[in-house]
C-alpha cells in the first residue's frame, strides 16, 4: 500500500467516525443544520479523497450516500428513524470498503458488492420518495450558484456578470514527486460541477536546460460552475494544499477582486487578463473596465501625493487602503472559510507519530532509567558529594523524561466510550428496550496499548448488562422504575490503577439462580456455603450462563470467562457489585501503564523484590510476633499478612528485626513481611518468560542498578493468597470445633 | 532539404519516464530541423507528460524549428482536450466520430 493510500485509509476512518457520531446526534436532534452539514462534509471528503486515489468502488458508493445527505441538507427530506439506521449501515459499509482497500484487494468480494447494491437500492428508494415533489426545484438548482454576494456599496467597479467560479491554481514543483497528478485533481473537480472553460498556463516552466521533467510547472485558470461551496472546492485540493497556490473567486465577485487576482498572480497582467476572458470568467468589456480602473486610481493617487516622493502605489495596496478588499473578501467567504481555517489550525497542533517509534522511545527511556540507577549506585558508593549531587539532578531529569514519555502514550478513554453510543443504540433496538447511555470520566487517561485491548471486554460487559441486566419496560414500570433503562460508563483513577465501571439500573444478579446453575453444571458442590461475592464471581467461570433463552447478544456462556481472562492478561482485575432490584456495577481495574512503574525495593535474605509503590500504604516494624500467627493489630484493625520468606520458601536465618509493608489493593489491605526496606526505585518492567506464566505472586522482573535481577511482586495475588489462607484456617478451626462438638 | 526525425514513443508519457523522454526529445530537436512525434502507442499521459509536450513545442518555436505531434492516442487526446491545449500545441487532432460532441 503506498503512502497516499495509507493516509487516505487513516483519514477516512476518522471522517467515518465523525460521520457516525454525527448520525447518532442526528437522531436526537434532527433539526441541527450544523450537524447535518458536518455529516455531509465527512461523506464528501471521503468521496473526494477516494476519487483522488482512484478508488472507484468507494467513490461510487459514497456518491450515493452523499446524494441522500445533500437532500437532507437542503431540507428536501426529513430525518426518520429508518433513514438514520440506513445511513448508519452505509457508514459501516464504507468502513468495510476501506478495509478492502487497506487489505490491498483490487475490488470488494461478491458479498460486499451485493451488500452495497442492497444498500444502494434502499438509498434510491429514499431518494425516489423524496424526489417526487422536488423535480422543479432540482431542475432549477443546477444553474443556481450557491453563494450570492450582496450588492456592493463601495467603489471598485461593477459586479462581474457571470454565474461561475473562478478557480486559479498554480501547482508547486514537488507535487509530481509526491505521487500526485494535478490532472486527477482537476478531473475530480469536474465531478463536482461543470468546467466551463479551462486554460493551462505553462509560463512558469524554465529554460529547457533548467527544466526538471519531474517537477510540476503548470498552472490552471478554470471557469467553473457548481452548486458546491467554496469549502468543497478547496477540499478538492486538500491533498496538495501545502504544495499549491489556490485562489477561488466566487460567482458574481466584484470586478476589483478579479483585478486583484490578476495583479497577484505571477504571470503578466495583460496576458492573464486575456486568459480570463478566454476561459469565460470575464468579458472583454469587464477587463477593459478593470484595467481602466487600475490606471485611474494609480494616477489619482499620484496626484494626491504630489510633493512627496511619490512612487506609483501597487493596486493591491490601494484596494486595501480603500477598505475594498477586506470587506469584499470577508463578505465572500465568511462562515465557511473561518470554519475551514479553524479546523486546519487545530490539525496543525497535532502530530501523527507511528506507534512503534513511540514504543522505541519508551524502550530507550527504560534503558536510561536502568543506566541511571546504576550510575546513582556507583556515585553513592564513591562517597563524593559533588558526584552524588550531580547524579541526583540527573536522576530527577530522567524521572521527568520518563513521565513525559509515558504521557505521550496516554490517551483519553472518552473516544473509546463514545464508540459505545452506537453499540448501545443498535443493541437497544435489537432488544426492543429503551436504553440510554451515560458516559462520565471520559477525560481519564490511560495507556494506549491498554485502551486498544480493553475495547472487546468492555463491549461484552456492555452487551451483557443491556441483555441480562436491564429488564423489559413492563417489568421496570411494575417495579416502579422509569421505563427507559440507563447504562453508565465511568472511569477514574484510583491508587495507580484506572477503574472502568459499567453499571446498569437493572434487576441485579439473581444469586439463587446463579448458584442453582453452578450446582447443575458441577462448578460447585451443593451444600457448600458460599459468600455472596463468591456466588456472583461464578459468572466468570468458563461455560456459565443462566439465560434460559440464548439470545443473539449474550447468553452463550462463552463471554464472561474470556472477559476475565483478557483483563487478567492486562494485569487487571474485574469485580462485580450487584444489588438486587437496583442494578449491577462491573468494575474493571487496570494498571495505568504497562512499561515503567515507581517501585518500592525490599529485601529478603539476599534477594531483592519490588512492590509497586502505588499500592504501598505504610511500613511498620514487626515486633514480638509469634511465628504461627498471620495477622496483627494495626491501630485496632486486623491486618492479615504474608511472610515473603514462607511464601517463596526462602532459606536463611530470620533477622532480629522484620518489617511489614502495608499494601492496599482494590480496597483490601494486607501486610507483606520482609527483612529489609531499601527504598524507592524506578522500575522498568521486564516480562517473565512463558515458562513462568503460571507463577503466582510474581508479576515480572526488573534489573537493578547493580545489574542484579529483582522480582516484582504481584500485590493482588499476594493479597488474595492472604485472604484465602485466612479463610482456610477459619474453616479448619471451625471443623475442629465441629469435631469436638461431636465428641 | 530540412532533415527530419521521427520519434515513436513506446512508453507512457508519465512521470516515470519523464527524465529519459525529456533528454530524448530535446536531443532529437537539436539534431534535426523537424521532429515528428508519434504518440499512437502512448496509453497514459499525466501532467509530467503534458509538460514535456509543451516544452518540446516551446523549444522548437524558439529555435525556429518544427515539432509536430502526430497520431495522438486516445489518452493523449483526452488530456489535451481536457486542458484546452489543442490550440496552443497547434497540431491537427483527429477526433473520431463517436467522440465528437
Amino acid at each position: 500500500m503506498d503512502e497516499l493510500t495509507s493516509v487516505f485509509v487513516q483519514e477516512s476512518r476518522e471522517q467515518l467516525a465523525d460521520m457516525e457520531a454525527g448520525l447518532l446526534r442526528l437522531e436526537q436532534d434532527p433539526q441541527d443544520a450544523d450537524n447535518i452539514n458536518a455529516i455531509f462534509r465527512a461523506a464528501h471528503t471521503i468521496k473526494g479523497a477516494s476519487g483522488v486515489i482512484e478508488c472507484g468502488f468507494i467513490e461510487s458508493f459514497t456518491h450515493k450516500v452523499e446524494n441522500i445527505l445533500d437532500k437532507l441538507r437542503n431540507g428536501e427530506i426529513t430525518v426518520s428513524g429508518n433513514l438514520a439506521t440506513l445511513l448508519l449501515e452505509c457508514c459501516d459499509h464504507m468502513g468495510h470498503l476501506i478495509d478492502v482497500l487497506e487489505a490491498g484487494q483490487p475490488a470488494p468480494s461478491p458479498e460486499v458488492t451485493a451488500q452495497a447494491e442492497a444498500l444502494g437500492v434502499r438509498l434510491d428508494a429514499q431518494l425516489a420518495a423524496a424526489s417526487g415533489t422536488e423535480v422543479q426545484q432540482g431542475a432549477d438548482a443546477g444553474s443556481v450558484p450557491v453563494e450570492h454576494e450582496s450588492p456592493v456599496e463601495v467603489s471598485g467597479g461593477g459586479v462581474v456578470i457571470t454565474d461561475g467560479w473562478l478557480i486559479s491554481v498554480r501547482f508547486g514543483p514537488n507535487v509530481l514527486r509526491g505521487g500526485m497528478d494535478p490532472l486527477s485533481f482537476l478531473r475530480y473537480l469536474s465531478s463536482l460541477g461543470e468546467i466551463l472553460g479551462i486554460e493551462t498556463l505553462p509560463d512558469a516552466m524554465p529554460e529547457a536546460e533548467d527544466m526538471d521533467p519531474e517537477s510540476c510547472y503548470l498552472g490552471f485558470e478554470i471557469h467553473f460552475q457548481t452548486r458546491a461551496s467554496k469549502a468543497d472546492i478547496e477540499r478538492v485540493f486538500d491533498f496538495v494544499q501545502d504544495e499549491c497556490e489556490l485562489r477561488i473567486l466566487p460567482p458574481n465577485s466584484k470586478l476589483s477582486e478579479y483585478l486583484k487576482h490578476i495583479e497577484e498572480l505571477p504571470e503578466d497582467t495583460m496576458r492573464l487578463g486575456e486568459i480570463l476572458v478566454r476561459c469565460g470568467a470575464l468579458t472583454q468589456a469587464e477587463l477593459d473596465e478593470a484595467l481602466r480602473l487600475q490606471h485611474d486610481s494609480t494616477c489619482q493617487h499620484q496626484e494626491d501625493s504630489q510633493g512627496e516622493d511619490a512612487h506609483p502605489q501597487q493596486l493591491g495596496e490601494i484596494l486595501v487602503e480603500q477598505k475594498v478588499v477586506q470587506k469584499a473578501l470577508v463578505d465572500a467567504a465568511v462562515g465557511k472559510q473561518t470554519q475551514v481555517s479553524e479546523k486546519k489550525a487545530k490539525e496543525s497542533r497535532m502530530i501523527r507519530v507511528q506507534a512503534d517509534k513511540l514504543d522505541q522511545l519508551i524502550d530507550l527511556v527504560g534503558e536510561l532509567v536502568i543506566a541511571g540507577a546504576s550510575t546513582n549506585l556507583l556515585a553513592n558508593r564513591s562517597g563524593q558529594s559533588d558526584l552524588v549531587e550531580a547524579t541526583s539532578i540527573l536522576s530527577r531529569l530522567v524521572e521527568d523524561i520518563r513521565d513525559s514519555a509515558l504521557q505521550l502514550r496516554m490517551v483519553q478513554i472518552g473516544e473509546t466510550f463514545n464508540r459505545f453510543q452506537r453499540v448501545v443504540r443498535d443493541v437497544a433496538k435489537e432488544l426492543e428496550k429503551n436504553i440510554e447511555l451515560q458516559v462520565s470520566g471520559g477525560e481519564t487517561e490511560l495507556d494506549k496499548s491498554v485502551v486498544e485491548k480493553i475495547g472487546d471486554p468492555l463491549t461484552h460487559l456492555v452487551r451483557n448488562s443491556m441483555d441480562h441486566g436491564i429488564e423489559a419496560a413492563e417489568i421496570r414500570l411494575a417495579r416502579g422504575k422509569p421505563a427507559h433503562g440507563t447504562l453508565g460508563l465511568n472511569a477514574y483513577h484510583d491508587s495507580g490503577s484506572i477503574v472502568i465501571e459499567v453499571s446498569d439500573d437493572g434487576g441485579g444478579l439473581k444469586k439463587d439462580r446463579i448458584l442453582a446453575k453452578a450446582i447443575e453444571k458441577g462448578l460447585v458442590q451443593s451444600g457448600h456455603n458460599l459468600t455472596d461475592q463468591e456466588i456472583v464471581n461464578l459468572i466468570f467461570e468458563p461455560g456459565f450462563s443462566t439465560m434460559e433463552k440464548v439470545s443473539n447478544l449474550s447468553g452463550r456462556g462463552v463471554g464472561m470467562d474470556v472477559v476475565r481472562r483478557n483483563i487478567m492478561a492486562l494485569r487487571g482485575s474485574v469485580e462485580i457489585d450487584s444489588r438486587p432490584g437496583l442494578g449491577t456495577t462491573m468494575r474493571i481495574r487496570l494498571p495505568l501503564t504497562l512499561a515503567i512503574i515507581d517501585g518500592f525495593l525490599v529485601g529478603v535474605d539476599k534477594g531483592a523484590y519490588v512492590i509497586p509503590l502505588d499500592t504501598v500504604v505504610e511500613c511498620i516494624e514487626l515486633k514480638d510476633q509469634p511465628d504461627s500467627r498471620h495477622y496483627l493489630n494495626l491501630r485496632g484493625e486486623v491486618l492479615p499478612f504474608v511472610r515473603l520468606r514462607e511464601a517463596f520458601n526462602i532459606e536463611g536465618d530470620i533477622p532480629p528485626r522484620e518489617n511489614v509493608v502495608v499494601v492496599q489493593y482494590a480496597g483490601q489491605k494486607a501486610g507483606i513481611v520482609v527483612d529489609q526496606l531499601m527504598g524507592e526505585f524506578q522500575t522498568v518492567i521486564k516480562p517473565l518468560g512463558n515458562l513462568f506464566k503460571h507463577l503466582k505472586g510474581i508479576g515480572g522482573s526488573t534489573i537493578l542498578g547493580s545489574g542484579e535481577v529483582a522480582l516484582i511482586l504481584d500485590v493482588q495475588a499476594l493479597i488474595q493468597r492472604c485472604a484465602s489462607a485466612d479463610e482456610l484456617r477459619m474453616r479448619n478451626s471451625n471443623r475442629l470445633l465441629g469435631a469436638t462438638n461431636l465428641n | 532539404m530540412p532533415n527530419r526525425q521521427r520519434i515513436t514513443l513506446q512508453e507512457d508519457l508519465t512521470i516515470y519516464h519523464a527524465l529519459e523522454q525529456k533528454g530524448r526529445l530535446l536531443d532529437a530537436l537539436n539534431q534535426a530541423d523537424e521532429v515528428e512525434l508519434d504518440l499512437s502507442q502512448v496509453s497514459e499521459m499525466d501532467t509530467a507528460g503534458l509538460q514535456l509536450l509543451i516544452l518540446l513545442k516551446r523549444e522548437a518555436q524558439k529555435a525556429g524549428k518544427q515539432a509536430i505531434i502526430v497520431a495522438h492516442s486516445q489518452a493523449v487526446r483526452s488530456v489535451i482536450d481536457f486542458c484546452n491545449l489543442a490550440a496552443y500545441l497547434g497540431d491537427p487532432l483527429v477526433i473520431p466520430a463517436q467522440e465528437a460532441h
